[in-house]
């Protein structure tokens, strides 16, 4: 069959999977709807939350990153896992313990303040639609670069299937469309890293064939540091940024996953809190085996590239150049016109650009897979757009629905009318992001990486400090994520959309980049914090009690 | 403070202190003297940061879920 049939069909499959799903587990209370009735099972729980925070950049564009970056792009493999260990260990089993349906009834209930709630509110939505608007966008990326329709029908159909099971099914229909999504995902993502692994050294398991010799005897590692050396590149096994920026962006991803509320709620779906701490682990491993796999296929790829088209004479090129040069994700331009293809550090002889996107996405390609392979790419690359999408949906039709509605505006809302309202905010919720993803404002590229900034500053120290520190209150909290997410939102947009004048690299604080600034956000929400809330008043007895009680088994 | 919350918090210190060492230790600060060391084809300062790291996380949270679920069993509540 030909290439395009293929991904039709794989597409068609998993899709028709995913309805079916969200037919079966169709939610009927608000329990179900926001926290799918606490019957999750851990495992189940753990590929969830894997694809639910696996999302369509983790699967197409994290290895392209790392390709390019080398050693400086792990700050996402560590950044984006070690989080989890921080959810285990300080968050998920307390929050579980506490048991609520949302990330603001916490800080509502704890900090015994409507106000902390409506900040919670206001912080969720933020760091919600920054990243949903990029999930809506990827989805149509992927429609139109497999099925060649246009970017924005692609965008029609993620919205008709994500409404459809989001909307019908709540918490229920996402968690187990999500464990089906997660198997796709992960088998799209693991078979070319086998096959490739196996042509370049012989080892079937990516992870050991990375630090592996090629056929001619040199290790693969050293072989592309010697390529990236003469070049004129920066070696691959070292960086190329500071140590500080470096130590600080990947605090920030962790703070920042650790204090993001779609993986947070996950945990409120499980039945006891020590399923908390066990599907974390499970989480945490369904999500290594890709963030494992990812700088093996990174390390493969460029290898692969440079011994391809370095040098070469571009009329002997194969065919998937010819192939990529007209989607313009190649571009080859022979600037000395002697018709070999100069790839350079140096951008002024420098003949190829090459997008990140390729490095997954043509890789089939590259290593001569067959054409049910690049269906099958297709179909996890959707997966994973979908279910991040979904989750984040939820989050905000919650907030909407439960904090807002329910806890905030009308308390005596009956149980039907609550999840009428949940379905409704979400049906709006998807239209909004269907919205951002046909119009993507400038922002949105460069905001999703610092949703987790934005997370990092204002819920991951405002939950740890409520679960660990008694005397913590409210003064203190809300004047802390005031300052924390403010301070960030300045940063973000001073330095990356120049707003309040703008600013070059050489102008940031510390020299600290806008991707790091998460960190140092945070500790001055920690420290204005702690400042206010030991010049006011301790919590009430009421209070005190609550937090006794999160901390027993 | 009870005994049950005062062990949690030893098991949490120490665990997040393996967690440190390995990502922003191995990783992060003493890469370069790290990447002295080799281990198949990775040095090793890149291998904790690219591999290793993240191998330690996992265990380190399943270690938990074994100390605090023993130490559930002991204080039935």
């Amino acid at each position: 069959m030909e290439q395009q049939t293929w991904v039709w069909v794989m597409v068609g499959i998993t899709f028709t999977l995913y309805i079916g799903i969200a037919i079966w587990s169709r939610a009927s209370s608000t329990k179900e709807f926001y926290v799918a009735g606490e019957g999750v099972s851990p495992i189940a729980n753990g590929m969830a939350t894997a694809a639910d925070w696996m999302s369509a950049a983790s699967f197409i564009s994290m290895a392209g990153i790392i390709s390019f970056a080398g050693y400086d792009g792990s700050v996402y493999l560590m950044g984006w896992t070690g989080g989890y260990v921080l959810l285990a260990l300080l968050l998920a089993p307390y929050l579980r313990k506490f048991g609520k349906f949302t990330v603001p009834d916490f800080i509502g209930d704890r900090y015994y303040s409507n106000t902390a709630r409506a900040v919670a509110v206001f912080c969720a939505l933020i760091v919600s639609f920054t990243y949903i608007a990029g999930q809506m966008r990827g989805v149509g990326l992927v429609f139109s670069r497999y099925l060649s329709v246009d970017i924005n029908t692609g965008v029609f159909i993620g919205m008709a299937i994500v409404l459809f099971y989001a909307v019908l099914g709540g918490m229920k229909g996402i968690t187990y469309t999500q464990v089906a999504q997660y198997c796709v995902l992960i088998f799209a993502f693991l078979v070319p890293a086998i096959f490739i692994s196996m042509i370049m050294t012989g080892v079937a398991i990516p992870q050991i064939g990375m630090g592996s010799q090629g056929a001619d005897g040199v290790y693969l590692l050293e072989k592309l540091d010697g390529l990236h050396r003469e070049l004129g590149f920066h070696l691959y096994t070292s960086g190329s940024k500071s140590k500080l920026d470096v130590f600080l962006i990947t605090a920030a991803l962790m703070l920042g996953t650790a204090g993001l509320p779609h993986v947070i709620v996950r945990f409120f779906t499980v039945k006891k809190v020590r399923d908390a701490r066990k599907s974390a682990g499970w989480a945490l491993l369904f999500i290594a085996i890709l963030y494992t796999t990812a700088p093996a296929i990174a390390l493969f790829a460029r290898t692969n590239l440079i011994q391809t088209v370095s040098n070469q004479p571009y009329e002997t090129l194969p065919e998937w150049f010819s192939n990529w040069e007209s989607t313009g994700l190649l571009s080859y331009n022979d600037k000395n016109g002697d018709g070999l293809v100069q790839y350079v550090a140096d951008p002024k002889i420098n003949e190829l650009i090459i997008d990140k996107d390729i490095i997954v996405m043509a890789n089939p390609e590259i290593a001569n897979l067959p054409n049910w392979v690049i269906g099958l790419m297709a179909a996890g690359a959707l997966a994973a757009a979908l279910s991040t999408a979904a989750g984040l949906l939820l989050v905000i039709s919650s907030s909407v629905s439960h904090d807002l509605l329910k806890k905030m505006i009308k308390p005596d809302i009956s149980e039907k009318g609550e999840l009428i309202a949940a379905r409704t905010a979400s049906v709006f919720a998807v239209i909004l992001a269907g919205y951002f993803g046909i119009n993507p404002p400038d922002f949105v590229a460069a905001t999703v990486a610092l949703a987790f900034g934005l997370a990092a500053a204002s819920f991951f120290p405002a939950i740890v400090m409520g679960i660990f520190s008694k005397r913590m209150n409210k003064e203190g909290v809300i004047s802390g994520m005031v300052v924390g997410i403010s301070l960030m939102l300045f940063y973000m947009m001073k330095f990356k959309l120049g707003f309040f004048g703008g600013g070059t690299s050489e102008k940031w604080w510390f020299g600290v980049s806008p991707e790091g600034f998460g960190t140092l956000a945070m500790c001055a929400n920690i420290v204005v914090a702690l400042v206010v809330s030991y010049r006011t008043d301790p919590p009430p007895e009421n209070v005190q009690l609550m937090i006794d009680e999160i901390r027993k088994p | 403070m009870n005994n049950y919350w005062k062990t949690n918090l030893k098991y949490l210190s120490i665990l997040l202190s393996v967690w440190f060492i390995v990502s922003f230790g191995f990783g992060i600060l003493f890469v370069d003297f790290m990447n002295q060391f080799q281990i198949g084809g990775f040095k090793l300062g890149f291998w904790f940061a690219q591999q290793g790291s993240i191998y330690v996380f996992v265990v380190l949270i399943f270690m938990y879920v074994f100390l605090m679920n023993r130490l559930d069993d002991k204080n039935p509540n």
